[in-house]
């Protein structure tokens, strides 16, 4: 404790806030810690004889007088190999550890370091002596876990050339794997880097990307789709599935590694997500998801500051893994509980509210995060690409997408799926409404969908075309259901019957999607392209049918539509050819209907 | 050990400001003696070097600023806790009493512990995914919205809406299935005396009175009590869960009351107000009391909470109801509509929604066909209200058969499924044979929710 030597003295306690008085060199948001009970606080107001300190835990039985260290350095993330597959709280306590070394209960000043300084990691250098190397370059790699290759970085801004470095060898993260001279002097270089969190980490470029995040849910994948490096908010009402779908991703997107912040939500739901993941097996690697995954949980009854905190040390960890190269996906859930958060810790302040009783620079803190976002090419000299695409859920009071938050966010935001109250209580899951939703990242991945397109001679239409068809329908139909209200479903023409069938099939065949069946939980591009192509036949076919003087119950009554309603979750990704079989039967079905009818007259 | 003060500076509200002589803690717990032999309590919330300010949760009426000694424990608020609290009523401080006179009584409880009432926070890593049910005996809650020991799941109601007969059913039928020791802990928060003697009367019925403690705060007692209450009853809670292997169900009404007495509270700060006067903290605050449910993962007892909450005017969107809704696991609301149909408990079962229940219930807990029955129940019931309502439009001779057959499952579903006698305790069996006998009305065909098998094994013609 002799290297901090500036040391102030409490002057008064009020909620978490607290007056120091006494400190001699602080600057705002430098920590501090109340040296009796390990309480961890930020500065955040100076005045000329005390400083305004927001502590991040609850300042029960504190006195005045107690002794409070300035530790002169910003909230900051440690960095090395043993970050994935943790949990950890929004100041980055491993709650793994504090569990096995106080209890089920969460006690104050609790002090555990976030990565093991004990665990040796097996390094393999990939530089040698006398290279010239700059900030953001590979100086050696480490087996993190089975699926990623964790790659130790010259820290940014610091170049110069390797005086030392290790061979092949085990180290603990606070070993001297490397010394770089830079302008005469040796700089020590180990595997635990520290970064501040609401400092972006430096990139060379940011650019759009033509590559889609793929989820796996139909209705995001088809219609309203991200790109990598994207930026969507899901705002809902309390049972729309906001969780689920965040869940859905966490599991099934293809993104190298993810980042899940349960901020402010419920304890039960880490604890569901905890108990499944470590279960769950990666589809293609055969490894546990666990191991591309970092968990931060803040739930709602944990330190406010704390949550504040606690999405930024998410996107920083998404950051420093992007500069290795990785697409990562950062999962917030629920940006509103980080908002509140502010607001909180903004009425102790007593500063001015704005909207909402929000402050004034809500929209700046949300686009601050919100702008970490994108894809890079990293530092260093070799090119490499890297990405965060991050998903943040919105919880707007009583449902209504009016209030602030909402409506800031969508500033910021390129994709934006609506979730519908009246969709999930009809229990349609996913509960993402066609008509509110949209994604303005699909013209750049027209040329990505072409690549993964079924060819079949029936159907000429590619992805963008059949989403437009889709979206038609489905907009047809809304404005035909008050009609069916009125008039009753057979006194409809013909035409607009079967337009009001596809989109029920549309929505009861394609768009439903069960996040529980072991089938039906990922659907990958393919199986997506066939799926929607097999309703657009059908409806192609059906038109001319009902020229031909058909009649819309004869076509619902064929097989074949239960297979189609049945095929999302009775056909394996795997098994894409049998999505042939299919078309096959069908067209003979309708062939044979047609004939049916020419006999008829 | 005690440091006493003698007079006052300056009464704020409920706020009491004392010149600062000592070196007092944060969240100390005071007593204050007013001449007359009147005891208040309080709890330090801001020190400076001038002042300590104090909260009376009592509220200031008849303090002056030197007719009153304010005493100093050195600690913040606890209660004590025994074994001997079984079947016994107390207040907000933990004081056993009588209700109707709310005179404390002497009775023989030996404290085995003494408990801060903010405990820590459970770590989430240590918490257990509830996997457990709980029977309340109420077909419309155990089939549709099965509650889960570790489950937090409200009870949206009006006034004038039959709830606290629902709570004194459930008070009295809920039991866990495994013989495993189950208590209840009912806390009144600002509940009229009506009310509470109903409670209590129904209570003693059960038969099951050794089996509950309760906690009481009246609608004319200070409002600051309403803060401690659910806080006092949970820390009971905790202690009888996590030391003494139960499993405690808490029961909360209403919450309602808890968070106007902390809009109160709050204006009175002179804090920033949010929606309706309701401080920005709302959510965390609730948070705090509602998260305190769950499973552990080396503890054997659990704790439940079914908290109830009257909504203003109806409005789920309120303020109150819609926090609650975010922290919840799923809430039940209960309906005037149906009320005023008849059928009790009113609930509307398609508004309703238990979180927890899809990964709980089956062959194990309850009974293999249970998941499915509840899904087509769902989606059985919502077409008939889409029926119901087309009925109305172009009458009922222009329906289809099926549409038909939909109209008359809609009906008994409400009269026979929903609809329970205040006194009938159905088993989880019970309550899917009368879903069997209900679902037997529609053609087997139309029930794609449920899985052939089961199809096969209970339907009914």
């Amino acid at each position: 404790m002799t290297k901090f030597k500036d040391i102030g003295h409490i002057s008064a306690i009020y909620g978490t806030l607290l007056n120091v008085k006494g400190f001699q060199n602080i600057k705002i948001k430098d920590l501090v810690k109340i040296k009796n009970s390990n309480i961890l606080g930020e500065i955040i107001r100076i005045f000329p004889d005390y400083a305004v300190v927001q502590c991040f835990e609850d300042t029960e039985n504190i006195s005045l007088y107690e002794e409070v260290i300035n530790l002169e350095e910003p909230l900051s993330m440690e960095l090395g190999p043993g970050l994935l597959s943790n949990i950890y709280d929004g100041l980055q306590r491993p709650l793994n550890l504090i569990y096995k070394s106080v209890g089920s209960f969460l006690q104050r000043g609790v002090e555990v370091p976030p990565l093991s300084r004990e665990k040796k990691w097996e390094f393999f250098p990939l530089k040698k002596l006398g290279d010239k190397v700059v900030g953001g370059d590979v100086l050696g790699v480490v087996q993190e876990t089975h699926l990623i290759k964790h790659k130790i970085l010259v820290p940014p801004k610091i170049s110069g050339k390797i005086s030392f470095i290790v061979s092949q060898g085990n180290f603990t993260i606070l070993d001297n794997i490397c010394k770089i001279n830079s302008n005469g002097k040796d700089i020590d270089i180990q595997m635990l880097q520290k970064w501040p969190v609401y400092i972006n980490r430096p990139y060379k470029s940011k650019y759009v990307s033509k590559k889609p995040l793929i989820s796996g849910i139909r209705v995001i994948d088809f219609l309203f789709p991200i790109a990598m490096g994207g930026v969507v908010a899901v705002p809902g009402g309390f049972g729309t599935g906001k969780t689920i779908i965040q869940h859905s991703l966490a599991k099934w997107c293809n993104a190298d590694i993810i980042i899940f912040v349960g901020c402010g939500e419920r304890g039960n739901e880490m604890a569901d997500i905890l108990k499944e993941f470590p279960k769950l097996i990666d589809p293609t690697s055969k490894r546990p998801l666990m191991e591309r995954t970092i968990f931060i949980a803040n739930t709602s009854n944990m330190p406010i500051s704390a949550r504040e905190a606690s999405i930024f040390s998410g996107v920083t960890m998404a950051e420093y893994y992007r500069d290795m190269g990785y697409n990562v996906a950062v999962l917030a859930d629920s940006t509103s509980r980080w908002a509140e958060a502010l607001r909180e810790i903004s009425g102790l302040l007593e500063e001015m509210p704005a909207e909402g009783g929000f402050p004034a620079y809500l929209p700046k803190r949300l686009s601050e995060f919100y702008e970490r976002a994108g894809v890079v090419q990293t530092l260093g000299n070799e090119r490499s690409e890297g990405s965060i695409t991050l998903v943040g859920s919105i919880s707007p009071p009583g449902g209504d997408f009016s209030e602030p938050i909402t409506n800031t966010t969508k500033r910021f935001v390129q994709a934006f799926w609506a979730l519908d109250a009246t969709l999930a209580y009809s229990r349609h899951y996913p509960a993402i409404n066609w008509l509110d939703s949209y994604s303005n990242y699909t013209e750049n991945l027209i040329r990505w969908w072409k690549i993964k397109d079924i060819d079949w001679e029936e159907i000429s239409i590619d992805w963008e075309e059949c989403r437009s068809i889709t979206n038609l329908i489905l907009s047809r139909e809304n404005e035909l259901k008050n009609i069916v209200q009125l008039i009753g479903m057979e006194n409809l023409p013909l035409d607009q019957q079967l337009t009001l069938f596809i989109a029920n099939l549309i929505k009861n065949a394609f768009l439903i999607q069960n996040a529980f069946d072991e089938i039906d939980k990922f659907c990958s591009p393919r199986k997506l392209m066939s799926m929607i192509k097999l309703i657009f036949i059908l409806y192609n076919k059906s038109k001319n049918l009902i020229k031909s003087g058909g009649i819309i119950d004869d076509i619902k009554e064929l097989e074949s539509i239960e297979v189609l309603n049945r095929m999302r979750y009775s056909i394996k990704n795997e098994n894409i050819e049998e999505f042939s079989n299919i078309k096959k039967k069908m067209i003979k079905e309708l062939e044979e209907l047609g004939r049916k009818y020419e006999e008829r007259f | 050990m005690s440091i006493v003060y003698k007079s006052i500076n300056q009464i704020e509200g409920p706020l009491i400001f004392l010149k600062n002589n000592h070196k007092v803690v944060n969240g100390e717990f005071i007593r204050i003696k007013l001449e007359s032999g009147e005891e208040r309590n309080g709890k330090v919330i801001k020190i400076t070097e001038e002042f300590i300010i104090i909260q009376v949760f009592q509220g200031t009426d008849g303090l002056a600023l030197n007719n009153s000694e304010i005493e100093f424990f050195g600690e913040s608020f606890s209660i004590p806790i025994s074994k001997d609290m079984l079947g016994k009523t107390f207040n907000s401080l933990g004081k056993p009493i009588k209700i109707g006179t709310k005179e404390t009584i002497k009775t023989e409880i030996i404290p085995i512990t003494k408990k801060n009432i903010n405990s820590g926070q459970i770590n989430p890593f240590a918490r257990d995914f509830p996997t457990e049910v709980i029977q309340t005996g109420i077909s419309a809650i155990d089939g549709l919205n099965t509650l889960i020991r570790g489950q937090k799941l409200p009870i949206f109601t009006g006034q004038g809406i039959p709830h606290n007969r629902l709570i004194a059913q459930i008070v009295s039928q809920a039991k866990v299935l495994t013989g495993e020791p189950f208590l209840i802990i009912f806390c009144g928060i600002g509940i009229i005396l009506d009310d509470a003697m109903f409670f209590m009367k129904k209570f003693l019925e059960s038969g099951n009175i050794h089996n509950i403690i309760n906690f009481i705060n009246l609608a004319d007692d200070p409002t600051m009590e309403r803060l401690i209450i659910p806080r006092v009853a949970l820390t009971t809670a905790e202690y009888f869960a996590y030391e003494e292997d139960m499993h405690v169900l808490v029961i909360m009404s209403d919450i309602t009351s808890y968070c106007e007495a902390l809009r109160e509270i709050s204006l009175a700060k002179g804090e920033i107000p949010s929606r309706k006067g309701y401080p920005g903290y709302l959510y965390s605050d609730l948070a705090s009391i509602y998260e305190r449910t769950g499973k552990i993962k080396d503890k054997k007892g659990t704790i439940t909470q079914v908290p109830i909450i009257s909504m203003p005017n109806d409005d789920i969107t309120h303020p109150i109801p819609d926090t609650t809704g975010y922290i919840t696991e799923g809430q039940i609301v209960l309906s005037r509509v149906m009320n005023k149909k008849g059928i009790y408990p009113p609930i509307d079962v398609l508004s309703s929604l238990s979180r927890l229940m899809k990964d709980t219930i089956g062959k194990e807990q309850t009974r293999e066909d249970h998941s499915d029955v509840a899904n087509q129940l769902y989606a059985s019931y919502s077409e008939y209200i889409d029926v119901k309502s087309l009925q109305s439009i172009i009458g009922e001779e222009s329906l289809t058969e099926d549409q038909k057959a939909i109209l008359k499952f809609g009906d008994s579903f409400e009269t026979k499924f929903i609809n329970q006698n205040f006194n009938e305790n159905r088993t989880f069996y019970d309550t899917l044979n009368t879903a069997w006998e209900i679902i037997s009305i529609l053609p087997r065909r139309s029930l794609i929710r449920i899985n052939p098998k089961f199809i096969e094994k209970f339907y009914i013609g």
